[in-house]
């Protein structure tokens, strides 16, 4: 389903403390059927916009459409019957400590009034569907964080919803448990034709999953586009911060730490994309004219449709030199950014 | 006096007790419990269902009647014991302001219970659809299950003493077994036997309720 979202605003003012606004005016289109990521820093209102996406709350100002349906300012019974069609998972699960991995999965369809027996097929399907058949009997602490996460999926698509919205999903899980997860996401968006919206904090999961992202700073969208585009040409500073970060890596060495040949020159980003990634360009840069280059970090991108290539170096050599170096490169189809 | 009729007047008086707590446990419950569960789910940090004002309201109520003396609410409440069960003396008729103090400590106890519920559980639970009615049915109380056990053990507990102080103004039980023979009539055995039952009373029921909250903890 189709989700559109007008000048969404929320502010909070908590008594005797200074007013937030947390989200400021945000518009977004997310298209039928895709996994649309929003990725943001800690504090940036990512969760706030979710709980406004997912009815938990109301904008202060703005309007936002299910499909050509508007959805914030419904009636309290049809905003109920409304959250019924929508998928919940959350960072820290948010499971009945109370209730079996079954009867979790049991929840939604209880409120809606199903009968046992349709209750008792629906969730033996559902474990089924997420790979914990024969788990069902479990008590909710018994399980693996990537197996409670499952529980959440399965809960979450008890009453086949058009939408899934993700809050930190993948943020207590570690990277293979994250990547089974967010294969399992992959797969029941294709097998229920969801619409999945994703929060996240992790550039790898917008990487890995969503055909869309938006990036939220401070409450404000600065940058939204196709993933693809995305890493290609960032155009914020704080998407480049978030693609940096993914290309550094925890192993690779913190800026602060690298000597530097020289005072001068500049600190450059390459990104070279699909076939470029295999062409030995930067031998061909230092054999063509009088420059130096080192490399203070890189890696290699596996999107979807096409790899990227990110080398953070610095240049060094007379400015002439330097800059037709870049031309070079420029021309060669390497997309180079000057860090500041 | 002889063992034999030392057992009779116990016996007589564990009953009594026994009756007395029952009934005021049941009736101090019936008035507790929805206080609570209101108070609770009024509460704007919790957001449930905020009513600020009614909140406010309940939680002075609760308060003011939390400070008052047990002894005094007592006294002031005898009219009203006999409005009701047509008598201010007599183990039924100490059930009314029995249940009537003990109110407003079981519904903070039934609050603290269900404030330790998870919020992102609550939370996860109206994005579903639940309505209030649910989330507290289906969720804040089985949540809340092993807390709201310790707590019920506790209020009979705190009953005990209750009954005991009420008995000395004309409930009968243990308390008033305990004083009149033990400290009117000089019969120390008399008030360590009465005692000694109070003691056993305290300790089976705070056995049978760790048991209890503990199965139901080891369950999950
Ligand atoms: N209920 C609330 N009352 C007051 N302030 C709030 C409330 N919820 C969020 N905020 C504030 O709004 C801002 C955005 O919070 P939000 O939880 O949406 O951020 P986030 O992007 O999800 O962060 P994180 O990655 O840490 O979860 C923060 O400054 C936060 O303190
Ligand atoms: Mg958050």
């Amino acid at each position: 389903m189709r989700i559109t979202l007008k000048n969404l605003s929320r502010t909070y003012s908590p008594p005797q403390q200074t007013r937030i606004q947390a989200v400021r005016a945000v518009s977004l289109d997310i298209p039928s059927g895709s996994i649309y990521g929003i990725i943001g820093k800690s504090g940036a209102g990512k969760s706030t916009l979710l709980r406004l996406l997912s009815l938990l709350e109301k904008p202060d100002a703005g309007a936002l459409y299910y499909a050509e349906q508007r959805v914030d300012d419904l009636p309290p019974r049809e905003l109920i019957a409304r959250r019924r069609r929508n998928g919940l998972i959350f960072q820290n699960f948010c499971l009945f400590a109370s209730r079996t991995a079954r009867e979790n999965i049991a929840y939604p369809l209880e409120i809606c009034g199903r009968s046992r027996g349709a209750i008792q097929e629906r969730t033996a399907e559902l474990l089924e569907l997420v790979g914990l058949a024969g788990r069902g009997d479990a008590p909710i602490s018994a399980l693996s964080g990537g197996q409670k996460q499952r529980v959440a999926i399965a809960r979450a698509l008890a009453n086949e919803p058009a939408i899934l919205f993700c809050d930190e999903a993948t943020s207590a899980l570690d990277p293979q448990t994250t990547r089974d997860i967010l294969d399992l996401i992959r797969r029941i968006k294709q097998k229920m034709q969801l619409t999945v919206v994703l929060i996240t904090h992790q550039m790898e999961v917008v990487r890995d999953i969503c055909e869309y992202v938006a990036v939220l700073d401070n409450g404000s969208i600065v940058e939204t586009g196709r993933v693809q585009d995305i890493f290609v040409r960032p155009q914020a500073q704080i998407t480049r911060d978030f693609l940096a970060h993914l290309t550094a890596g925890p192993a690779a060495p913190r800026a602060g730490s690298f000597v530097r040949w020289s005072a001068e020159g500049g600190q450059y980003t390459l990104r070279f994309v699909g076939a470029q990634t295999g062409e030995p360009l930067m031998s061909e840069l230092v054999r063509r004219y009088p420059v130096s280059f080192n490399i203070r970090a890189g890696g290699i991108q596996y999107l979807p449709e096409q790899d990227i290539g990110t080398l953070v170096t610095d240049l060094t050599g007379e400015p002439e030199a330097v800059a037709q170096a870049i031309e070079f490169l420029r021309n060669s189809g390497v997309i180079v950014e000057e860090s500041v | 006096m002889s063992f034999v009729l030392l057992l009779q007047l116990v016996g007589e008086a564990t009953g009594q007790t026994l009756l007395m707590l029952l009934l005021s446990t049941l009736c101090s419950l019936a008035l507790g419990f929805p206080l609570g569960v209101l108070l609770c789910v009024t509460d704007p940090a919790l957001g449930i269902a905020p009513r600020p004002l009614a909140h406010q309201l309940l939680t002075r109520l609760v308060n003011t009647l939390r400070s008052f003396p047990f002894i005094i609410l007592m006294i002031l409440l005898f009219p009203l014991a006999r409005w009701l069960v047509g008598t201010s003396i007599g183990t039924v008729a100490t059930v009314v302001p029995l249940a009537i103090a003990a109110a407003p400590f079981v519904a903070r106890i039934i609050e603290t219970a269900l404030q330790e519920v998870d919020r992102g559980v609550i939370q996860a639970a109206r994005a579903m659809g639940s309505s209030n009615w649910q989330i507290v049915r289906k969720v804040l109380l089985p949540e809340a299950w092993p807390a709201l056990v310790s707590g019920i053990t506790l209020t009979i507990i705190n009953l005990i003493g209750y009954s005991a102080m009420a008995g000395a103004i004309g409930g009968g039980g243990l308390g008033d077994l305990a004083i009149r023979y033990g400290y009117q009539r000089f019969r120390p055995e008399v008030m360590a036997a009465a005692v000694l039952v109070i003691l056993l009373l305290v300790e089976l029921i705070q056995f049978i309720g760790s048991r209890l909250s503990a199965a139901f903890l080891s369950r999950r």
